[in-house]
């Protein structure tokens, strides 16, 4: 069954905050490759002018997909995860996520589209510290097979 | 941080990953996507693919390396983004499977960012489209 677009628009906020581990953003940078000194060493980090050792570009990527999970498999999106593919991905940066971050998500469904019996359907989940202030968004497309 | 050197058409020094089945269990642990495709053959192959493959975002998480490590900041990437194109199937062997990640600066923009374009290829095909970055060097 094809996804309903009329849930365009709609925004799911995510019931609790996520906070950012210093072990998590080592953990993640070391699952990615990433050595950079900003992302294990806290005195470099400190150095560099930031709070906290930093998270990789993909970093919020733990946090979003989380969140849209439980957004979109809402009975009134439907989205089957079992079926579901990732199509494209973006990531946008007002100021760096660091180590510490109370973060929280807030999805909208951008976008549901039908492509040759495939849904494909686009999130955006915007990124909001403790403070309330924008810290960056993040795109994800996913295309659910067809039965 | 280091000083780097660039003009439109500078390609970037490329990246070679190996990705192995424990690459893929670091990953899922590490990221808390525990898709069983990236995994477990049996799943992977009862719902058509050719085997397990690796997650999306561990090959976009390797890919912005070429950038990270060329300009020596990840802080510096305000933007990136990557369409996947073709799953990149992983062996259960010791050898895993190769991935090369090759990036080249496009424009260098009003703000005075840069866009660079990135691209993965793995066994001989593109893994990865529409894969750019904008750095703030």
């Amino acid at each position: 069954m094809a996804l309903d677009a009329a849930n365009v628009g709609r925004t799911f906020i995510a019931p609790e905050p996520y906070l950012v581990g210093r072990e998590k953003i080592r953990e993640f940078a070391q699952a990615t490759g990433e050595t950079s000194p900003l992302c294990h060493d806290l005195a470099a980090a400190r150095a560099a002018g930031h709070a906290d050792v930093v998270a990789p570009v993909t970093f919020p990527i733990v946090l979003t997909l989380k969140a849209m999970g439980e957004a979109v498999t809402d009975p009134s999106v439907g989205v089957d995860w079992s079926r579901v593919v990732h199509g494209d991905q973006r990531f946008s940066y007002r100021r760096p996520l660091v180590a510490g971050d109370e973060l929280t998500v807030h999805t909208v469904i951008e976008s549901i589209k039908t492509l040759a019996g495939n849904d494909m359907i686009t999130l955006r989940g915007d990124l909001f510290d403790a403070a309330g202030l924008a810290l960056g968004s993040t795109w994800t497309s996913l295309v659910q097979r067809g039965e | 941080m280091s000083e780097v050197l660039y003009e439109v058409g500078t390609e970037l020094p490329p990246v070679t990953v190996r990705f192995t089945r424990a690459d893929l269990v670091r990953y899922a642990g590490a990221s808390g996507d525990l898709n069983l495709i990236h995994w477990h053959e049996r799943t992977a192959l009862a719902v058509g693919l050719p085997g397990v493959i690796a997650h999306g975002m561990l090959t976009m998480g390797h890919a912005i390396r070429v950038v990270t490590e060329w300009i020596g900041d990840p802080t510096k990437v305000v933007d990136y983004q990557v369409r996947f194109t073709r799953p990149v199937v992983v062996p259960d062997d010791d050898e895993g499977t190769e991935v090369t990640f090759t990036g080249k600066v496009a424009s260098i923009n009003d703000d005075d960012t840069l866009t660079v374009t990135l691209s993965a290829t793995s066994a001989g095909v593109t893994v990865m489209a529409k894969a750019s970055a904008v750095v703030r060097p």
